[in-house]
């Protein structure tokens, strides 16, 4: 599926909607690390469809979600499931790195 | 069909920064179809591109008068050394073995039986990494006001008061830059002076924002969820003091990424690689090495980008010295 893009007014609808887990990636255009992950969760997302999705909360234009949550630094990831956030990565990290972390929701 | 191993290259580089990049550059148009192993995304300076990954403009390389942005310059390194014929790929070695020749790199299981590439020449162009404080806390806190990458966190400090600690260039480029943010940036540095050049000096004295702590050390972090406040010691009174911060960015030095190599090859004290003087051979023939890995005195883009033109050459020339014969038993290490 494809991925989402999530706003500070869409968030709790779109979490709350999902029967699957939600891996939301909160990056800006302007964070290098951001974008080398995000090829590589495009990928999780579609080796492991119907297991989770990825959403993409830009904290530039929605400041008030990574604020709700402490983001603090960026990219950070969580991943919601049955609505609350159940895992928070923070920091660029390899594809296999990422799949270790996120095991529990990708099988 | 278990295929036996690929036939080894002429020249794997790990590392993508200045030096290994330049290296690639200069291996590809001597037609040696260099591998670059160029590492994989992090947050800190050991990620591909390097170090000037997580920088911001960068106004001292020459050639780019009006300055270039780090991850700019880096990406524009890359497209010339894929231009020549380089390959680059986003691994990182987790094992070498030098001990004969074709050298073994490994990528993903150290364990496995056979190394993922072969290779007649090896170009170590690692660089270096940020060191931390070293506090227990500090895991605990990191992404969560702890930052090793103002570039990307400054954002989120917009009005707060905030710490670099530090007091070398790194450090002041990211005070300066957290300004735009930051209410007040405190640098708290370990001595009374900073290594730092002297037109970031000037500009950091300048900045209204900007405050410093000499000869003064962070004993500790408070904070459970986020950072609230950071346990300062003064080094030369003994005294402690406590400073409200909801953010602070490391930048006190780097620590070369020369773990891999420990007992292979060289290195001096403090783990930086040893070349033999006015040349990038280390103590293992078809083994050179380029950049940050083995230059703790010049730490400059441009001096990583001159070294790793050098191991290009010095590659090339040790190549063609061994003529067609791949596969030699490893000679045993040049005395110097």
């Amino acid at each position: 599926m494809a991925t989402l893009t999530l706003s500070d007014a869409t968030f709790d609808e779109e979490i709350r909607a999902s029967s699957e887990a939600i891996i939301v990636d909160f990056w800006a255009e302007w964070c290098g690390p951001c974008r080398k992950i995000a090829p590589i969760l495009d990928e999780i997302a579609e080796e492991h469809a119907g297991k989770v999705r990825v959403a993409k909360l830009n904290v530039d234009e929605n400041p008030a979600t990574g604020r709700r949550f402490q983001v603090l630094s960026i990219p950070t990831l969580l991943v919601f499931q049955d609505g609350e956030a159940k895992a928070r990565v923070v920091g660029a990290k390899s594809k296999s790195q990422l799949e270790t972390e996120l095991a529990a929701f990708l099988q | 069909m278990n295929q036996p191993m690929d036939q080894a290259r002429n020249v794997v580089i790990l590392g993508s920064g200045p030096a290994g990049l330049t290296a690639a550059i200069y291996t590809a148009r001597a037609n040696l179809a260099p591998l670059v192993l160029e590492g994989e995304p992090s947050s800190t300076t050991d990620q591909p591109g390097g170090q000037l990954m997580l920088t911001t403009e960068v106004e001292n390389y020459p050639g780019f008068a009006e300055g270039i942005m780090g991850p700019e310059l880096m990406a524009t390194f890359r497209s010339q050394a894929a231009r020549f014929g380089a390959e680059l790929v986003t691994e990182k070695a987790t094992r070498v073995d030098v001990s004969s020749r074709p050298f073994g790199i490994w990528v993903g299981d150290p364990e496995a039986a056979e190394p993922t590439y072969r290779a007649s020449s090896v170009i170590v162009s690692t660089g270096a990494r940020s060191i931390m404080l070293g506090l227990e806390a500090e895991s605990r806190l990191l992404g969560r006001g702890l930052s090793t990458c103002a570039t990307c966190d400054g954002f989120f400090h917009q009005g707060s008061d905030i710490a670099v600690v530090g007091g070398g260039d790194s450090a002041l480029e990211e005070a300066l830059f957290l300004t735009k943010f930051a209410a007040t940036v405190t640098v708290i540095h370990r001595r009374n002076e900073l290594r730092a050049s002297k037109i970031m000096q000037e500009r950091a004295f300048k900045n209204e924002k900007i405050t410093f702590r000499w000869d003064t050390v962070v004993e500790d972090l408070e904070g459970d969820g986020a950072l609230e406040g950071a346990r300062l010691r003064n080094v030369k009174t003994g005294e402690t003091a406590r400073l409200t911060v909801s953010g602070m960015f490391i930048a006190i030095g780097h620590r070369p990424n020369t773990d891999l190599f420990r007992g292979i090859l060289d290195m001096d004290d403090g783990g930086y690689l040893r070349t033999r003087p006015g040349s990038t051979f280390t103590n293992v023939e078809g083994v050179f090495a380029a950049g940050d890995v083995q230059d703790h005195t010049y730490r400059q883009a441009i001096t990583a980008a001159g070294s790793g033109c050098m191991a290009a050459i010095d590659a090339e020339r040790w190549l063609e010295a061994q003529g067609d014969a791949p596969g030699d038993l490893a000679e045993t290490p040049t005395e110097w």
